[in-house]
Protein backbone atom coordinates (compact mmCIF):
# COMPACT_ATOMS: atom_id res chain seq x y z
CA UNK A 1 0.00 0.00 0.00
CA UNK A 2 1.27 3.53 -0.86
CA UNK A 3 1.01 5.40 2.84
CA UNK A 4 2.05 8.59 1.89
CA UNK A 5 -1.08 8.61 -1.41
CA UNK A 6 -3.37 7.07 1.18
CA UNK A 7 -3.07 9.44 4.07
CA UNK A 8 -3.02 12.57 1.58
CA UNK A 9 -6.23 11.51 0.16
CA UNK A 10 -7.60 11.02 3.74
CA UNK A 11 -6.59 14.79 4.28
CA UNK A 12 -8.50 16.02 1.43
CA UNK A 13 -11.29 13.94 1.61
CA UNK A 14 -11.61 14.56 5.48
CA UNK A 15 -11.28 18.11 5.20
CA UNK A 16 -14.82 18.40 2.99
CA UNK A 17 -15.93 15.79 5.10
CA UNK A 18 -16.03 17.88 8.41
CA UNK A 19 -16.86 21.10 6.89
CA UNK A 20 -19.71 19.29 4.73
CA UNK A 21 -21.21 17.70 8.40
CA UNK A 22 -20.88 21.76 10.01
CA UNK A 23 -22.99 22.72 6.99
CA UNK A 24 -25.28 20.06 7.29
CA UNK A 25 -25.63 20.85 10.84
CA UNK A 26 -27.00 24.35 10.22
CA UNK A 27 -29.66 22.87 7.30
CA UNK A 28 -32.96 24.89 8.24
CA UNK A 29 -31.60 27.08 10.18
CA UNK A 30 -30.37 29.84 7.30
CA UNK A 31 -30.92 33.88 7.56
CA UNK A 32 -33.36 33.14 4.62
CA UNK A 33 -34.46 30.26 2.39
CA UNK A 34 -32.13 31.03 -0.77
CA UNK A 35 -29.42 31.16 1.72
CA UNK A 36 -30.30 27.84 3.11
CA UNK A 37 -30.48 26.63 -0.30
CA UNK A 38 -26.93 27.98 -1.71
CA UNK A 39 -25.28 26.67 1.66
CA UNK A 40 -26.41 23.53 1.18
CA UNK A 41 -25.10 22.85 -2.31
CA UNK A 42 -21.64 23.98 -0.95
CA UNK A 43 -22.26 21.36 1.83
CA UNK A 44 -23.62 18.74 -1.41
CA UNK A 45 -20.19 19.78 -3.55
CA UNK A 46 -18.05 18.84 -0.55
CA UNK A 47 -19.51 15.57 0.50
CA UNK A 48 -19.17 14.82 -2.85
CA UNK A 49 -15.31 15.57 -3.35
CA UNK A 50 -14.79 13.95 0.04
CA UNK A 51 -16.63 10.79 -0.90
CA UNK A 52 -14.27 10.58 -4.31
CA UNK A 53 -11.11 11.29 -2.05
CA UNK A 54 -12.09 8.56 0.57
CA UNK A 55 -13.06 5.94 -1.91
CA UNK A 56 -10.05 6.65 -3.73
CA UNK A 57 -8.34 5.88 -0.27
CA UNK A 58 -10.28 2.71 0.24
CA UNK A 59 -9.24 1.71 -3.04
CA UNK A 60 -5.68 2.04 -2.03
CA UNK A 61 -6.07 0.46 1.18
CA UNK A 62 -8.07 -2.12 -0.68
CA UNK A 63 -8.91 -5.96 1.35
CA UNK A 64 -12.93 -4.75 0.96
CA UNK A 65 -12.58 -0.97 2.17
CA UNK A 66 -15.31 1.43 1.34
CA UNK A 67 -15.19 4.71 1.43
CA UNK A 68 -18.17 4.44 4.06
CA UNK A 69 -15.26 2.51 6.43
CA UNK A 70 -13.47 5.38 5.99
CA UNK A 71 -15.95 8.11 6.93
CA UNK A 72 -17.54 6.42 9.21
CA UNK A 73 -15.34 4.08 10.65
CA UNK A 74 -12.33 5.56 11.89
CA UNK A 75 -10.95 6.54 15.25
CA UNK A 76 -10.57 10.30 15.79
CA UNK A 77 -6.89 10.22 15.76
CA UNK A 78 -7.02 8.62 12.57
CA UNK A 79 -9.10 11.54 11.03
CA UNK A 80 -7.15 14.26 8.91
CA UNK A 81 -8.90 17.36 8.69
CA UNK A 82 -7.57 20.71 9.91
CA UNK A 83 -8.48 22.58 12.63
CA UNK A 84 -10.10 25.16 10.53
CA UNK A 85 -13.25 22.48 9.20
CA UNK A 86 -13.98 21.96 12.82
CA UNK A 87 -14.95 24.79 14.39
CA UNK A 88 -18.79 25.11 15.29
CA UNK A 89 -21.17 27.32 13.58
CA UNK A 90 -20.97 30.24 16.08
CA UNK A 91 -22.96 32.09 13.91
CA UNK A 92 -23.43 33.10 10.18
CA UNK A 93 -20.51 35.37 10.29
CA UNK A 94 -18.33 32.76 11.63
CA UNK A 95 -19.72 30.13 9.37
CA UNK A 96 -18.98 32.49 6.29
CA UNK A 97 -15.68 33.45 7.47
CA UNK A 98 -14.46 29.92 8.24
CA UNK A 99 -15.92 29.14 4.48
CA UNK A 100 -14.17 31.99 2.91
CA UNK A 101 -10.55 30.95 4.55
CA UNK A 102 -11.33 27.61 3.42
CA UNK A 103 -12.54 28.31 -0.33
CA UNK A 104 -9.61 30.35 -0.82
CA UNK A 105 -7.47 27.72 0.02
CA UNK A 106 -9.19 24.91 -1.69
CA UNK A 107 -9.21 26.91 -4.77
CA UNK A 108 -5.28 27.50 -5.00
CA UNK A 109 -4.69 23.99 -3.86
CA UNK A 110 -7.26 22.76 -6.31
CA UNK A 111 -6.09 24.69 -9.37
CA UNK A 112 -2.77 23.00 -8.54
CA UNK A 113 -4.29 19.51 -7.90
CA UNK A 114 -6.03 19.36 -11.89
CA UNK A 115 -2.47 18.94 -13.03
CA UNK A 116 -1.74 16.40 -10.82
CA UNK A 117 0.33 13.46 -12.73
CA UNK A 118 -2.04 10.76 -10.33
CA UNK A 119 -4.88 10.79 -12.51
CA UNK A 120 -7.35 10.02 -10.47
CA UNK A 121 -6.46 13.12 -8.42
CA UNK A 122 -6.44 15.16 -11.40
CA UNK A 123 -9.84 13.75 -12.42
CA UNK A 124 -11.50 14.99 -8.82
CA UNK A 125 -9.94 18.46 -8.79
CA UNK A 126 -10.97 19.08 -12.36
CA UNK A 127 -14.43 18.50 -11.25
CA UNK A 128 -13.80 20.12 -7.78
CA UNK A 129 -12.42 23.27 -9.05
CA UNK A 130 -15.46 24.70 -10.81
CA UNK A 131 -17.31 23.91 -7.74
CA UNK A 132 -15.24 25.86 -5.35
CA UNK A 133 -14.65 28.55 -7.81
CA UNK A 134 -18.59 29.33 -7.33
CA UNK A 135 -17.81 28.52 -3.90
CA UNK A 136 -15.08 31.00 -3.43
CA UNK A 137 -17.40 33.79 -5.26
CA UNK A 138 -19.85 33.58 -3.10
CA UNK A 139 -18.23 33.69 0.04
CA UNK A 140 -16.25 36.15 -1.35
CA UNK A 141 -19.36 38.31 -1.61
CA UNK A 142 -20.66 37.50 1.98
CA UNK A 143 -17.64 38.92 3.23
CA UNK A 144 -17.65 42.19 1.53
CA UNK A 145 -21.50 42.66 2.28
CA UNK A 146 -21.09 41.99 5.89
CA UNK A 147 -17.79 44.00 5.94
CA UNK A 148 -19.53 46.67 4.55
CA UNK A 149 -23.40 46.32 5.68
CA UNK A 150 -23.78 47.67 9.20
CA UNK A 151 -21.73 48.39 11.90
CA UNK A 152 -23.03 44.96 13.61
CA UNK A 153 -22.40 42.63 10.31
CA UNK A 154 -19.00 44.59 10.34
CA UNK A 155 -18.17 43.72 13.99
CA UNK A 156 -19.39 40.24 13.54
CA UNK A 157 -17.68 39.23 10.61
CA UNK A 158 -14.35 40.90 12.28
CA UNK A 159 -14.62 38.78 15.23
CA UNK A 160 -14.80 36.11 13.43
CA UNK A 161 -11.98 36.70 11.53
CA UNK A 162 -9.93 37.80 14.79
CA UNK A 163 -11.08 34.41 16.33
CA UNK A 164 -10.57 31.93 13.62
CA UNK A 165 -7.23 33.30 12.37
CA UNK A 166 -5.58 31.18 15.01
CA UNK A 167 -6.48 28.55 12.99
CA UNK A 168 -4.91 29.28 9.45
CA UNK A 169 -1.37 28.70 9.82
CA UNK A 170 -2.05 25.01 9.73
CA UNK A 171 -3.48 25.41 5.92
CA UNK A 172 0.17 25.78 5.10
CA UNK A 173 2.18 23.37 7.67
CA UNK A 174 3.93 20.84 5.49
CA UNK A 175 5.62 17.60 6.13
CA UNK A 176 7.43 14.70 4.46
CA UNK A 177 4.46 12.97 2.75
CA UNK A 178 3.47 16.28 1.37
CA UNK A 179 6.97 17.06 0.06
CA UNK A 180 7.11 13.35 -1.47
CA UNK A 181 4.22 13.98 -3.20
CA UNK A 182 5.17 16.84 -4.11
CA UNK A 183 8.22 15.74 -6.01
CA UNK A 184 6.76 13.43 -7.78
CA UNK A 185 4.19 16.00 -9.35
CA UNK A 186 1.29 14.00 -7.21
CA UNK A 187 0.27 16.47 -4.56
CA UNK A 188 1.02 19.66 -3.53
CA UNK A 189 3.46 21.32 -1.40
CA UNK A 190 0.79 23.31 1.36
CA UNK A 191 3.56 26.27 2.46
CA UNK A 192 3.75 27.13 -1.58
CA UNK A 193 0.05 28.39 -1.53
CA UNK A 194 0.46 30.30 1.04
CA UNK A 195 1.34 33.60 -1.04
CA UNK A 196 -1.84 33.16 -3.13
CA UNK A 197 -4.02 32.57 -0.78
CA UNK A 198 -2.88 35.87 1.59
CA UNK A 199 -2.95 37.96 -1.65
CA UNK A 200 -6.68 36.55 -2.36
CA UNK A 201 -7.43 37.72 1.44
CA UNK A 202 -5.62 41.09 1.11
CA UNK A 203 -8.12 41.78 -1.63
CA UNK A 204 -11.47 40.38 -0.34
CA UNK A 205 -10.11 42.52 3.37
CA UNK A 206 -9.49 45.48 1.23
CA UNK A 207 -13.05 45.82 -0.38
CA UNK A 208 -14.81 44.65 3.02
CA UNK A 209 -13.24 47.30 4.99
CA UNK A 210 -11.60 44.66 7.36
CA UNK A 211 -8.33 44.67 8.96
CA UNK A 212 -6.07 41.53 8.75
CA UNK A 213 -5.82 39.79 12.30
CA UNK A 214 -1.96 39.72 13.44
CA UNK A 215 -2.04 36.29 15.53
CA UNK A 216 0.33 33.77 13.34
CA UNK A 217 0.72 30.60 15.53
CA UNK A 218 -1.71 29.11 17.11
CA UNK A 219 -0.45 25.52 18.03
CA UNK A 220 2.03 22.61 17.31
CA UNK A 221 -0.01 19.89 17.36
CA UNK A 222 -2.37 19.92 13.84
CA UNK A 223 -5.56 18.52 12.39
CA UNK A 224 -3.89 17.01 9.84
CA UNK A 225 -1.40 14.97 11.23
CA UNK A 226 -4.09 13.28 13.64
CA UNK A 227 -4.23 16.11 16.62
CA UNK A 228 -7.46 17.68 17.03
CA UNK A 229 -9.77 20.50 18.86
CA UNK A 230 -12.10 19.04 21.19
CA UNK A 231 -15.14 19.68 19.13
CA UNK A 232 -14.29 16.68 16.74
CA UNK A 233 -14.80 13.97 18.96
CA UNK A 234 -18.71 15.45 19.47
CA UNK A 235 -18.89 15.58 16.04
CA UNK A 236 -18.06 12.41 15.55
CA UNK A 237 -20.15 10.88 17.59
CA UNK A 238 -23.09 12.15 15.92
CA UNK A 239 -21.30 11.06 12.82
CA UNK A 240 -20.58 7.63 13.53
CA UNK A 241 -23.43 7.02 15.43
CA UNK A 242 -25.43 4.18 13.47
CA UNK A 243 -22.80 2.80 11.91
CA UNK A 244 -21.27 1.84 15.32
CA UNK A 245 -24.69 0.91 16.81
CA UNK A 246 -24.63 -1.45 14.22
CA UNK A 247 -21.87 -2.84 12.71
CA UNK A 248 -22.95 -5.36 10.51
CA UNK A 249 -25.83 -3.72 8.97
CA UNK A 250 -25.72 -2.41 5.42
CA UNK A 251 -27.56 0.93 4.68
CA UNK B 1 -73.08 45.36 -7.57
CA UNK B 2 -74.34 44.74 -10.67
CA UNK B 3 -70.88 44.57 -12.13
CA UNK B 4 -69.28 42.78 -9.75
CA UNK B 5 -71.88 40.14 -10.03
CA UNK B 6 -71.24 40.17 -14.05
CA UNK B 7 -67.21 39.98 -13.05
CA UNK B 8 -68.31 36.75 -11.42
CA UNK B 9 -69.76 35.25 -14.02
CA UNK B 10 -66.98 35.75 -16.36
CA UNK B 11 -64.65 34.81 -13.71
CA UNK B 12 -66.41 31.47 -13.09
CA UNK B 13 -67.05 30.83 -17.43
CA UNK B 14 -62.79 31.36 -16.98
CA UNK B 15 -62.80 28.30 -14.80
CA UNK B 16 -65.53 26.35 -16.17
CA UNK B 17 -63.08 26.45 -18.83
CA UNK B 18 -59.91 25.75 -18.02
CA UNK B 19 -58.42 29.33 -18.34
CA UNK B 20 -55.67 29.90 -15.89
CA UNK B 21 -56.26 32.82 -13.63
CA UNK B 22 -52.87 35.16 -13.75
CA UNK B 23 -52.02 37.61 -10.94
CA UNK B 24 -53.49 40.65 -12.94
CA UNK B 25 -56.60 39.14 -13.83
CA UNK B 26 -59.57 40.16 -11.31
CA UNK B 27 -60.48 37.81 -8.73
CA UNK B 28 -63.01 37.35 -6.45
CA UNK B 29 -61.60 38.03 -2.83
CA UNK B 30 -62.92 35.12 -1.34
CA UNK B 31 -60.63 33.41 -4.11
CA UNK B 32 -57.81 35.03 -3.46
CA UNK B 33 -57.74 35.04 0.28
CA UNK B 34 -58.01 31.24 -0.35
CA UNK B 35 -55.47 31.06 -2.49
CA UNK B 36 -52.92 33.01 -0.08
CA UNK B 37 -54.54 30.87 2.81
CA UNK B 38 -53.55 27.40 0.72
CA UNK B 39 -50.86 28.30 -1.38
CA UNK B 40 -48.73 30.16 1.66
CA UNK B 41 -49.64 26.58 4.11
CA UNK B 42 -48.09 24.33 1.25
CA UNK B 43 -44.82 26.88 1.10
CA UNK B 44 -44.80 26.59 5.41
CA UNK B 45 -45.07 23.08 5.20
CA UNK B 46 -42.23 22.42 2.60
CA UNK B 47 -39.69 24.64 5.38
CA UNK B 48 -40.73 23.45 8.38
CA UNK B 49 -40.32 19.83 6.89
CA UNK B 50 -36.86 20.48 6.41
CA UNK B 51 -36.52 19.80 10.15
CA UNK B 52 -37.54 16.72 11.09
CA UNK B 53 -35.23 15.15 8.19
CA UNK B 54 -32.51 17.84 8.92
CA UNK B 55 -32.72 15.74 12.43
CA UNK B 56 -31.45 12.89 11.00
CA UNK B 57 -28.97 14.77 8.14
CA UNK B 58 -26.25 14.53 10.80
CA UNK B 59 -26.16 10.75 11.55
CA UNK B 60 -27.03 9.37 7.71
CA UNK B 61 -25.56 6.26 8.06
CA UNK B 62 -23.74 6.03 4.66
CA UNK B 63 -22.20 9.14 2.84
CA UNK B 64 -24.66 8.33 0.07
CA UNK B 65 -27.58 8.14 2.00
CA UNK B 66 -26.35 11.58 3.23
CA UNK B 67 -25.82 12.74 0.05
CA UNK B 68 -29.18 11.94 -1.04
CA UNK B 69 -30.58 13.50 2.30
CA UNK B 70 -28.88 16.47 1.95
CA UNK B 71 -30.07 17.18 -1.43
CA UNK B 72 -33.50 16.08 -0.65
CA UNK B 73 -33.94 18.64 2.42
CA UNK B 74 -32.31 21.21 -0.13
CA UNK B 75 -35.37 20.56 -2.96
CA UNK B 76 -37.48 21.16 0.10
CA UNK B 77 -36.29 24.90 0.26
CA UNK B 78 -36.37 25.59 -3.11
CA UNK B 79 -40.17 24.17 -3.37
CA UNK B 80 -40.78 26.37 -0.18
CA UNK B 81 -39.51 29.24 -2.54
CA UNK B 82 -41.31 28.74 -5.84
CA UNK B 83 -44.43 28.74 -3.46
CA UNK B 84 -43.59 31.52 -1.77
CA UNK B 85 -43.22 33.27 -4.76
CA UNK B 86 -47.10 32.25 -6.37
CA UNK B 87 -48.15 33.22 -2.90
CA UNK B 88 -46.46 36.62 -3.38
CA UNK B 89 -48.23 37.22 -6.97
CA UNK B 90 -51.56 37.35 -4.64
CA UNK B 91 -50.15 40.54 -3.04
CA UNK B 92 -48.55 39.56 0.40
CA UNK B 93 -44.98 39.74 0.87
CA UNK B 94 -42.91 36.85 2.59
CA UNK B 95 -42.02 38.57 5.41
CA UNK B 96 -45.72 38.73 6.13
CA UNK B 97 -46.38 35.27 5.55
CA UNK B 98 -43.42 34.13 8.07
CA UNK B 99 -44.74 36.61 10.72
CA UNK B 100 -47.95 34.56 10.00
CA UNK B 101 -46.35 31.32 10.46
CA UNK B 102 -44.63 32.45 13.69
CA UNK B 103 -47.81 34.22 15.63
CA UNK B 104 -49.18 30.91 14.90
CA UNK B 105 -52.08 32.40 12.60
CA UNK B 106 -51.14 30.14 9.33
CA UNK B 107 -50.63 26.23 9.87
CA UNK B 108 -48.78 24.35 8.09
CA UNK B 109 -48.72 20.20 7.51
CA UNK B 110 -49.93 18.78 11.29
CA UNK B 111 -47.20 15.53 9.95
CA UNK B 112 -44.38 17.60 10.75
CA UNK B 113 -45.15 18.30 14.00
CA UNK B 114 -44.46 14.24 14.76
CA UNK B 115 -41.04 13.05 15.62
CA UNK B 116 -38.41 11.38 13.45
CA UNK B 117 -36.61 8.88 16.12
CA UNK B 118 -34.79 6.47 13.81
CA UNK B 119 -33.10 6.63 10.48
CA UNK B 120 -36.22 4.18 9.18
CA UNK B 121 -38.32 7.59 9.75
CA UNK B 122 -36.62 9.41 7.23
CA UNK B 123 -37.38 6.16 4.73
CA UNK B 124 -41.37 6.52 6.58
CA UNK B 125 -41.21 10.06 5.62
CA UNK B 126 -39.78 9.81 1.94
CA UNK B 127 -42.19 6.89 1.02
CA UNK B 128 -45.57 8.24 2.89
CA UNK B 129 -45.37 11.69 3.61
CA UNK B 130 -44.27 12.52 0.30
CA UNK B 131 -45.92 9.84 -1.31
CA UNK B 132 -49.35 11.02 -0.02
CA UNK B 133 -48.16 14.52 -0.60
CA UNK B 134 -47.46 13.48 -4.17
CA UNK B 135 -51.53 12.00 -4.66
CA UNK B 136 -52.36 15.71 -4.06
CA UNK B 137 -49.64 17.84 -5.62
CA UNK B 138 -50.43 15.52 -9.31
CA UNK B 139 -54.13 16.79 -9.06
CA UNK B 140 -52.95 20.59 -7.96
CA UNK B 141 -50.82 20.48 -11.46
CA UNK B 142 -54.36 21.51 -12.76
CA UNK B 143 -55.26 23.84 -9.76
CA UNK B 144 -56.76 27.11 -12.10
CA UNK B 145 -54.27 29.43 -10.31
CA UNK B 146 -51.38 30.02 -12.72
CA UNK B 147 -48.36 30.18 -10.91
CA UNK B 148 -49.57 27.88 -8.37
CA UNK B 149 -50.47 25.34 -11.12
CA UNK B 150 -46.65 25.76 -12.77
CA UNK B 151 -44.88 25.44 -9.26
CA UNK B 152 -46.63 22.11 -8.74
CA UNK B 153 -45.59 21.07 -12.41
CA UNK B 154 -41.71 21.65 -10.74
CA UNK B 155 -42.53 20.35 -7.40
CA UNK B 156 -44.03 17.18 -8.64
CA UNK B 157 -40.80 15.98 -10.77
CA UNK B 158 -38.58 15.96 -7.78
CA UNK B 159 -41.46 14.89 -5.16
CA UNK B 160 -41.38 11.61 -7.65
CA UNK B 161 -37.56 11.08 -6.66
CA UNK B 162 -38.11 12.03 -2.97
CA UNK B 163 -41.12 9.05 -2.67
CA UNK B 164 -38.50 6.57 -4.66
CA UNK B 165 -35.71 7.73 -2.32
CA UNK B 166 -38.04 6.81 1.10
CA UNK B 167 -39.19 3.50 -0.11
CA UNK B 168 -35.08 2.77 -0.74
CA UNK B 169 -34.66 3.44 2.69
CA UNK B 170 -37.52 1.41 3.73
CA UNK B 171 -36.65 -1.54 1.02
CA UNK B 172 -32.75 -1.70 2.23
CA UNK B 173 -34.07 -2.06 5.75
CA UNK B 174 -37.06 -4.51 5.30
CA UNK B 175 -34.08 -6.76 3.30
CA UNK B 176 -31.44 -6.24 6.48
CA UNK B 177 -30.57 -7.78 9.79
CA UNK B 178 -33.92 -8.43 12.24
CA UNK B 179 -32.70 -4.94 14.03
CA UNK B 180 -33.55 -2.99 10.63
CA UNK B 181 -36.65 -4.81 9.81
CA UNK B 182 -38.11 -3.70 13.37
CA UNK B 183 -36.97 -0.28 12.42
CA UNK B 184 -38.77 -0.47 9.47
CA UNK B 185 -42.05 -1.85 11.16
CA UNK B 186 -41.67 0.72 14.03
CA UNK B 187 -41.41 3.59 11.31
CA UNK B 188 -44.62 2.22 9.20
CA UNK B 189 -46.48 1.84 12.66
CA UNK B 190 -45.83 5.67 13.70
CA UNK B 191 -46.44 7.15 10.20
CA UNK B 192 -49.46 5.46 8.94
CA UNK B 193 -52.16 7.23 10.26
CA UNK B 194 -50.69 10.53 10.30
CA UNK B 195 -49.62 10.08 6.66
CA UNK B 196 -53.29 9.24 5.99
CA UNK B 197 -54.32 12.21 8.38
CA UNK B 198 -52.51 14.14 5.40
CA UNK B 199 -55.48 14.73 3.25
CA UNK B 200 -57.23 16.56 5.96
CA UNK B 201 -61.31 16.20 7.38
CA UNK B 202 -63.94 13.93 5.80
CA UNK B 203 -65.56 15.85 2.51
CA UNK B 204 -68.43 16.15 4.90
CA UNK B 205 -66.38 18.31 7.28
CA UNK B 206 -64.40 20.27 5.12
CA UNK B 207 -64.68 24.09 5.81
CA UNK B 208 -62.82 25.46 2.48
CA UNK B 209 -63.81 21.84 0.09
CA UNK B 210 -66.81 22.50 -1.54
CA UNK B 211 -65.78 26.48 -2.99
CA UNK B 212 -62.73 25.29 -3.43
CA UNK B 213 -63.94 22.56 -5.91
CA UNK B 214 -65.93 25.17 -7.60
CA UNK B 215 -63.41 27.37 -8.21
CA UNK B 216 -60.71 24.40 -9.05
CA UNK B 217 -58.32 25.63 -6.90
CA UNK B 218 -58.91 22.10 -5.32
CA UNK B 219 -59.29 19.77 -8.24
CA UNK B 220 -60.67 16.78 -6.39
CA UNK B 221 -62.09 16.21 -2.69
CA UNK B 222 -59.92 14.82 0.32
CA UNK B 223 -61.56 11.42 0.23
CA UNK B 224 -60.85 10.84 -3.19
CA UNK B 225 -57.44 11.86 -2.61
CA UNK B 226 -56.53 9.81 0.20
CA UNK B 227 -57.85 6.71 -1.02
CA UNK B 228 -56.06 6.82 -4.32
CA UNK B 229 -52.96 7.52 -1.54
CA UNK B 230 -54.19 4.04 0.13
CA UNK B 231 -54.62 1.94 -2.49
CA UNK B 232 -51.42 2.55 -4.28
CA UNK B 233 -49.50 2.23 -0.66
CA UNK B 234 -50.37 -0.73 0.79
CA UNK B 235 -48.72 -3.30 -1.95
CA UNK B 236 -45.69 -1.31 -1.43
CA UNK B 237 -45.52 -2.30 1.89
CA UNK B 238 -47.25 -5.96 2.08
CA UNK B 239 -44.21 -6.79 -0.62
CA UNK B 240 -41.72 -5.86 1.65
CA UNK B 241 -43.16 -7.94 4.22
CA UNK B 242 -44.35 -5.09 6.34
CA UNK B 243 -47.89 -5.15 8.08
CA UNK B 244 -50.23 -2.18 8.24
CA UNK B 245 -51.41 -0.85 11.71
CA UNK B 246 -54.99 -1.30 10.78
CA UNK B 247 -56.91 -4.60 11.20
CA UNK B 248 -60.03 -3.75 9.39
CA UNK B 249 -57.64 -3.04 6.15
CA UNK B 250 -59.09 -5.08 3.34
CA UNK B 251 -59.50 -5.39 -0.29
CA UNK B 252 -63.16 -4.40 -1.34
CA UNK B 253 -64.19 -6.06 -4.29
CA UNK B 254 -67.36 -3.90 -4.60
CA UNK B 255 -66.03 -0.59 -3.98
CA UNK B 256 -62.93 -1.58 -5.68
CA UNK B 257 -60.83 -0.05 -3.15
CA UNK B 258 -58.92 -0.41 -0.35
CA UNK B 259 -61.33 -1.02 3.44
CA UNK B 260 -59.92 0.87 6.52
CA UNK B 261 -60.76 1.52 10.02
CA UNK B 262 -62.09 5.33 11.40
CA UNK B 263 -59.56 7.82 11.62
CA UNK B 264 -59.21 9.04 14.93
CA UNK B 265 -59.79 12.39 14.38
CA UNK B 266 -59.18 13.65 17.85
CA UNK B 267 -55.57 13.33 17.47
CA UNK B 268 -55.88 14.82 14.00
CA UNK B 269 -57.42 17.94 15.63
CA UNK B 270 -55.62 17.85 19.04
CA UNK B 271 -52.11 18.33 16.46
CA UNK B 272 -53.73 20.97 14.16
CA UNK B 273 -54.59 22.86 17.31
CA UNK B 274 -50.91 22.95 18.94
CA UNK B 275 -51.03 19.87 20.83
CA UNK B 276 -48.45 17.13 18.90
CA UNK B 277 -45.38 16.28 19.53
CA UNK B 278 -43.43 18.82 17.69
CA UNK B 279 -45.51 21.76 17.23
CA UNK B 280 -43.52 24.26 19.71
CA UNK B 281 -40.37 23.09 19.22
CA UNK B 282 -40.65 23.21 15.03
CA UNK B 283 -42.39 26.72 15.14
CA UNK B 284 -39.39 27.62 18.14
CA UNK B 285 -36.63 26.63 15.82
CA UNK B 286 -38.18 28.16 12.74
CA UNK B 287 -38.54 31.79 14.89
CA UNK B 288 -34.94 31.53 16.14
CA UNK B 289 -33.88 31.00 12.66
CA UNK B 290 -35.45 33.78 11.26
CA UNK B 291 -34.84 36.09 14.18
CA UNK B 292 -30.89 35.20 14.61
CA UNK B 293 -30.71 35.96 10.89
CA UNK B 294 -32.03 39.37 11.08
CA UNK B 295 -28.94 41.12 11.30
CA UNK B 296 -27.62 39.23 8.09
CA UNK B 297 -30.57 40.49 6.12
CA UNK B 298 -30.23 43.99 7.28
CA UNK B 299 -26.59 44.20 6.31
CA UNK B 300 -27.44 42.90 2.69
CA UNK B 301 -29.80 45.43 2.42
CA UNK B 302 -27.63 48.09 4.09
CA UNK B 303 -25.26 46.94 1.16
CA UNK B 304 -27.17 46.72 -1.42
CA UNK B 305 -28.37 50.37 -0.41
CA UNK B 306 -24.73 52.05 -0.48
CA UNK B 307 -24.16 50.40 -3.78
CA UNK B 308 -27.19 52.16 -5.51
CA UNK B 309 -25.47 55.13 -3.57
CA UNK B 310 -22.22 55.02 -5.44
CA UNK B 311 -23.96 54.18 -8.46
CA UNK B 312 -25.61 57.21 -8.35
CA UNK B 313 -22.80 59.21 -7.18
CA UNK B 314 -20.82 57.90 -9.90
Amino acid sequence: MNNNLFTYCLRLGDNGLILSHRIAEYCSAGPQLEEDLAITNVGLDLLGQAESFLKYAADIKGAGTTEDDLAFKRKEKEYRCVHLTEIPNIDYAFIMARQFLMDTYNFYLFKKLCSSKDTIIAGISAKAIKEITYHLNRSSDWIVRLGQGTDESHKRIQTAFNDLWMFTDELFETDEIEKDLANQGIGVDSSSLKKDWENKIKEVFSLAGLEKPTIEKHSLAYGKFGFHTEYLGFLLAEMQHIPLLYPDAKW
Amino acid sequence: MMEDSKKLEEFQAKIDADVKIEPKDWMPDKYRQNLIRQISQHAHSEIIGMQPEGNWLTRAPSLRSKKILMAKIQDEAGHGLYLYCAAETLGVKREQFLKWLHDGVAKYSSVFNYPTLSWADIGAIGWLVDGAAIVNQVSLQGTSYGPYSRAMVKICKEESFHQRQGYEIIVNLANGTKEQKQMAQDALDRWWWPSIMMFGPHDADSAHSNQSLKWKIKRESNDELRQRYIDKTIHQGEHLGLTFPDENLSWNDKTNHYDYSPIDWDEFWNVVKGNGPGNKARLAHHTKAHNDGAWVREAAIAFQEKQKLKSKIA
